[in-house]
């Protein structure tokens, strides 16, 4: 059905070409760029004291990577952290927003409130959580043992047991006003009518909440559960503050910096760079596919 | 997301924007010389101003080049400038366990320096570095491990200063056990670096060495951590953790065990002399209560021991101010440096003859009094292990650091340690 197409039209893809071409060839730059590097120097030996020589080694570093179990519990705890730290955002995020849509009195105050975890630098988040786990002078320890929630201060950071979940409290701590935020919006944006009409006819609140506004929102749930989940996959600021190149805690991206940085090690580490990369581009294709997550509004 | 190449971007990006222009007078000087100075507070300061002497005598103009805090950080940014043949910073200060690392890269301090200003500095840390014959850098400051105590508390339970870890581990139950019956429920026997990082490395070989089980790697390059001393030296710090230390001493560096220490809640503490003048400042709750000695021997046939620490000044190979870089170089690192920094900042020199010097030690009594702890230093195996030995420190620290928190058994952990050490180094060539 081939119809000519109009001179605006035609005008109207000009015009969207020349806007566009600037941003891509920035990307290119600075996100194609270096993650093609990346996964060129992932079949070399390259090394970082001498950059200038390097050989072509095959898939030899995958295969290594494959075969290092240091490796597979990076992945484990990346795994791990994600699954559980978004689960939770998303949970807690969900109570947030529904609580902050309802109609109370200074709610503006209290949504601005809720933003501040995530406005400040994760660093800078990781940092004081780690002064607050502390065993011996932490005022976590201190409130939970006041309260009698535990009989003897906790080592947070420091015991093997709980590590990685003191981890994804900061997390969550942090990324849940984000997952709020979202929710939050796409609440707003659902029609009066269907509540008052639901109200007139006596459907009971959960009711309302599983038939008519879980299904109206889940696009939106969707969009955010996949930010979160890719940003929870590549995380690596919050373990590296907490607990340094712990094995206990160690995500793929910190297992990568390791060997590429401390260890100079650029042809390995690409690979678990270019590892993580794919791992990342899989889940988005399957959870897109799968979800059938529509980006833009119909 | 290609995480390694972002990291090299970004570090890159500090390295060109971190240069601070701070010393641009005449125009007529002979050369520019760019300096990259520690960054923490007083050091800098010490670096700059040391700096600035020198240029203001030779009539040479300087460049102070700020680094981060970091020094795994630091090491990262050095390598990647070095190994881009970058002629951008001319004098670097590095680590003791770097020459292996960068001696490639350095100008050999041996052809260029008076022999009499070489043999002014302890042996042992001009041995540290000197790689295949090239001395690389020139000492600036030493540090070795220390053990910090309470004297009162020792006191009021009758106990002596420990001659032998065992000893340690015995008055520390004592003392920890009575406070907490007088009411003082949060204080604890010992407190150490039991982080997984490079800190963990230091404190585990002195348990190693102090109770005669080598040093991980000898210096031929063969891996000897394998044996029953190292094990029964791990095996009882091992024995500490949740006893007479706390767990949280599993993610504790430098300044957490300081926290605990300073603050009242611990008896002991193994750190780095700085801890020193911290303990003693006017607002310190233990002021006047610490005494500070050399770390215990392992076992009546062991011996005192401390990791050797300490920084030195280098000359890129890539500076087109050799000369006036390796000059600079050894003004910073001269005595009367040396005396300035001791006094003002409390570094310990390594010009031996300092240690009897009256100005420093009115200043800073504890210098004089560990001049022997200083000569006895163990040094980390980063010379034989070269290129690889944050390989090695990492395996060693990960291999402790699973012991200490019960995950493995000390035998099984250091037996897979050996394995993976062969392994790194193809069967000790490294």
């Amino acid at each position: 059905m081939a119809v000519a197409q109009s001179q605006l039209t035609r005008q109207r893809r000009r015009a969207a070409l020349a806007f566009i071409v600037p941003m891509m060839t920035v990307l290119a730059a600075v996100a194609g760029w270096p993650l093609l590097r990346t996964i060129y120097f992932s079949f070399t030996d390259a090394n970082l004291d001498n950059m200038g020589s390097y050989a072509g080694v095959g898939f030899a570093n995958f295969a290594s990577l494959a075969q290092d179990p240091e490796w597979w519990h990076a992945v484990k705890n990346t795994v791990e952290f994600a699954a559980i730290s978004v689960t939770l955002e998303t949970i807690l995020g969900l109570v947030i927003a529904l609580t902050l849509n309802a109609h109370l009195a200074g709610r503006g105050i209290v949504r601005a409130a809720v933003l501040i975890p995530w406005a400040i630098p994760t660093v800078v988040s990781a940092q004081m959580w780690n002064w607050m786990y502390n065993d011996l002078y932490g005022v976590l320890n201190y409130m939970l043992l006041k309260v009698g929630f535990i009989d003897h201060p906790y080592a947070w950071t420091g015991s093997p047991r709980l590590a990685l979940a003191a981890v994804i409290i900061v997390d969550v701590w942090k990324t849940t006003p984000f997952m709020a935020l979202l929710i939050l919006a796409a609440l707003q944006l659902l029609p009066g009518e269907i509540y008052e009409a639901a109200k007139l006819d006596g459907i009971p609140a959960p009711k309302v909440f599983w038939k008519v506004t879980l299904p109206l929102i889940r696009p939106a749930l969707m969009v955010a559960v996949i930010f979160r989940t890719l940003d929870a996959l590549r995380i690596f600021d919050l373990p590296y503050v907490l607990t340094g190149n712990s094995r206990e805690t160690a995500s793929m991206a910190v297992y990568a910096r390791q060997k590429l940085i401390d260890f100079q090690d650029v042809g390995y580490g690409s690979a678990a760079s270019t590892f993580l990369f794919v791992v990342i581009a899989v889940f988005t294709v399957v959870y897109i596919t799968a979800g059938r997550v529509r980006f833009e509004s119909r | 997301m290609p995480v390694g190449s972002r990291v090299a971007v970004l570090f890159s990006a500090a390295l060109v924007f971190a240069g601070t222009v701070l010393g641009a007078r005449s125009a007529a000087a002979q050369a520019t010389v760019s300096v990259a100075c520690g960054s923490v507070g007083a050091e800098f300061d010490l670096c700059k101003t040391g700096a600035e002497a020198w240029a203001k005598k030779t009539g040479n103009q300087i460049k102070v080049v700020s680094v981060p805090k970091d020094s795994n950080e630091q090491l990262a940014l050095f390598q990647q400038l070095l190994s881009q043949k970058s002629g951008e910073i001319d004098v670097i200060r590095i680590d003791v366990v770097w020459p292996g690392l960068l001696a490639q890269h350095l100008v050999d301090m041996g052809k260029e320096v008076p022999r009499d200003v070489i043999a002014q500095h302890f042996p042992a840390i001009i041995e540290a570095n000197t790689v295949s014959g090239h001395l690389v850098a020139l000492p600036a400051f030493t540090d070795a491990g220390l053990l910090y105590y309470r004297k009162d508390l020792l006191e009021k339970y009758g106990r002596k200063a420990p001659t032998t870890w065992q000893d340690l581990t015995e008055t520390a139950k004592i003392v920890q056990d009575g406070e907490r019956k007088a009411g003082n429920d949060k204080i604890y026997g010992i407190v150490f670096q039991g982080r997984a990082y490079e800190g963990l490395t230091c404190n585990a070989l002195e348990w190693v060495d102090s109770f005669g089980g080598g040093t991980i790697v000898d210096g031929q390059g063969k891996v000897t951590i394998n044996n029953p001393k190292a094990i029964a030296a791990i095996k009882l710090a091992a024995s500490w953790i949740k006893n007479i230390a706390p767990e949280g001493v599993l993610n504790y560096a430098e300044e957490e065990a300081r926290g605990a220490f300073q603050s009242g809640n611990a008896v002991f503490m193994r750190n780095w002399p700085y801890a020193w003048a911290l303990s003693q400042a006017p607002d310190s709750p233990v002021k006047g209560k610490v005494g500070v000695m050399a770390l215990p021997k392992g076992g009546a046939e062991g011996k005192n021991t401390g990791t050797l620490g300490g920084w030195q000044w280098a000359v890129s190979k890539y500076s087109k101010n050799a000369k006036a870089a390796v000059d600079l170089a050894m003004y910073l690192t001269s005595p009367e440096e040396e005396k300035r920094a001791a006094i003002e900042v409390s570094f310990n020199p390594t010009i031996p003859a300092l240690y009897k010097d009256k100005d420093i030690l009115a200043k800073n009594p504890f210098i004089g009094e560990l001049l022997s702890t200083f000569t006895n230093a163990v040094a980390r195996p980063s010379r034989a292990t070269k290129s690889k030995y944050n390989q090695v420190s990492s395996e060693f620290w990960n291999a402790v650091h699973e012991v200490l928190s019960g995950k493995s058994d000390a035998e099984a952990s250091i037996s897979k340690l050996e394995k993976n050490l062969n392994r790194i180094s193809r069967n000790g060539k490294w």
